[in-house]
């Protein structure tokens, strides 16, 4: 397989939403180490809502107006930090898409680049600052890095994402609540470079079911 | 946990429903998206005041929405920011033609939030300026930081805005005001007890029966530093004497200090520390002109308090004297 058609967006999109219910435990225990212990149930009141506006909308054949309509669905229910950056991220990824029927695994880099571009603009983190930025850049490297097949590109990019996000621990966090506990945000792994973690694995599966 | 609810998921909810029913000849709620608001908005030839910011801090900002203070306030989850939808639709419900001011504290999350309502609400052609407060100097403030936290300011900050703006006093110079207001109010705050958020059902953080957090937020975060508890006077002299060096405070300053309750410390002992904090304001040679005493800022169950001091001319004495009519703020009116 080598395009990343709207059924399987759609079929990464709700993936993902089960993903991050089955793990919002362990996200909202990463937020409470150094954060407010909410980034789990936030994600998941936010990727349900998105998959119950998925189910009831049967058209799935337009890559930029299923992103738009996550972005828009995560911007209105998740809220603090991770709503707009989330938001922003798919509302991005919905204008870089209209009207394109599908994308190979170059366009998926390049439309994932200017999400992480949009995160980084709204939220001002650097990489290193322990924040989503630090497991979604290092996933698009190696999505680029392991070619045309997308299947493999997309595991690439899980694999190097879960990996980035346990090495946020660390780090010393520079942005988001957490970096107010300066010294003791070490030691911990970052929650949202984790969702992010969710979200391209949920991305593999759905290219490689 | 021990909690008076019904259910964790209803808990912002059923709250809006009370406060609308308790205080209905001053304000109402909108719950599609949730907002409180001035029932008399707009209110004609003035700058309608918006704030808003996770639940959990209540009267902060609902309980103060009124004549002379708040036009609306956006409640978000409890310890989460508002989404930027309930800031346009209620940033439209005050809009009388001549702007609207956001007051937002500042955090990661409600800084993004009101700053993309803000770029929605201006796309329909209403002005709109934002003024931020952070005003905590438990948090160091760099580059390599979020910045400081809005805290007990922020009460201050809407009152005082809000005497402004009901005097008539024009969008532009609101801004500047607050941006004044936000350069001359120190806070810090500390923790007796940690708080559980309802639909996480444990305490954010651990603290021993001898132990306190001293320099913490407002949402249940751990502070900078973990102490054996000692007595309220040392507890005050830890709190007042970084806020006086920051701005700094000095001799021959009138001040506002504001004694706030983190939600589970009875007044009694907010009277020992203002007793101790008026002490040690004296002993700076520091006038205090004003004062204020009680929980407006709060963190759900959490016992501690905070101390905020803001430096005062005439001028803004006479905003703080102004009427206000709110359910938590009321006087002269």
């Amino acid at each position: 397989m080598d395009h990343l058609t709207p059924a399987l967006a759609r079929s990464w999109i709700l993936s993902t939403a089960r993903l991050i219910e089955q793990n919002a435990q362990h996200l909202s225990d990463l937020d409470a180490a150094i954060g407010d212990g909410d980034h789990g149930a936030n994600m998941s009141r936010g990727f349900q809502a998105v998959a119950k506006k998925l189910e009831g909308d049967a058209k799935a054949d337009d890559l930029g107006a299923l992103f738009k309509v996550t972005g828009m669905t995560l911007l209105s229910t998740v809220g603090g930090a991770s709503g707009p950056l989330y938001g922003g991220f798919f509302l991005d990824l919905g204008k870089q898409c209209a009207s394109r029927a599908a994308l190979d695994a170059k366009d998926l880099a390049d439309v994932l680049d200017s999400g992480l571009a949009d995160i980084q603009r709204r939220g001002k983190a650097q990489p290193g600052d322990k924040t989503m930025v630090d497991a979604l850049a290092p996933a698009i490297a190696a999505m680029r890095a392991a070619g045309d097949d997308i299947v493999t590109a997309t595991r690439a990019a899980a694999d190097a994402a879960r990996n980035a996000a346990t090495a946020t621990a660390p780090l010393l966090a520079r942005k988001g609540r957490a970096s107010y506990l300066g010294e003791r945000s070490i030691g911990h792994e970052d929650p949202g470079a984790n969702s992010v973690a969710l979200l391209l694995d949920a991305l593999a599966s759905a290219t490689g079911a | 946990m021990k909690k008076l609810i019904n259910s964790p998921e209803n808990v912002v909810r059923e709250e809006l429903e009370g406060l609308q029913l308790a205080h209905a000849d001053r304000l109402r709620v909108s719950f599609d998206p949730f907002y409180v608001v001035r029932r008399d908005a707009p209110v004609k030839g003035k700058v309608g005041l918006l704030s808003g910011g996770g639940s959990g801090h209540e009267p902060l900002h609902g309980g103060f929405v009124g004549p002379g203070m708040l036009d609306a306030a956006c409640p978000g989850h409890v310890f989460t920011s508002p989404t930027p939808d309930q800031m346009f639709e209620a940033g439209k419900a005050i809009h009388s033609g001549t702007g609207v001011l956001q007051i937002v504290k500042n955090y990661t999350g409600d800084v993004m939030n009101f700053d993309l309502a803000a770029e929605m609400l201006r796309e329909e052609g209403i002005a709109v300026e934002s003024v931020l407060t952070d005003d905590d100097v438990a948090v160091e403030d760099s580059l390599y930081t979020a910045g400081r936290r809005g805290v007990g300011l922020t009460v201050l900050m809407e009152k005082l805005l809000g005497a402004a703006a009901q005097k008539g006093m024009p969008l532009d110079q609101l801004k500047a005001l607050g941006d004044k207001i936000r350069a001359s109010g120190r806070s810090m705050g500390m923790a007796l007890t940690p708080c559980t958020v309802p639909h996480l059902g444990k305490p954010s953080f651990e603290l021993a029966e001898n132990e306190m957090e001293v320099g913490i937020g407002i949402h249940g975060e751990p502070g900078r530093k973990r102490m054996p508890l000692t007595s309220a006077d040392q507890i005050t002299e830890m709190l007042m004497e970084p806020v006086i060096s920051d701005l700094p405070f000095r001799k021959g300053d009138q001040v506002i200090l504001f004694v706030n309750g983190m939600g589970g410390t009875p007044l009694i002992e907010l009277y020992i520390v203002y007793r101790k904090a008026a002490e040690i304001a004296a002993r700076h040679g520091l006038t205090i002109s004003r004062n204020l005493v009680g929980s407006y800022i709060t963190s759900l169950e959490m016992a501690g308090a905070s101390i905020t001091m803001l430096r005062a001319d005439d001028a803004l004495l006479d905003l703080w004297d102004a009427p206000v009519n709110t359910p938590a703020l009321r006087w002269g009116a």
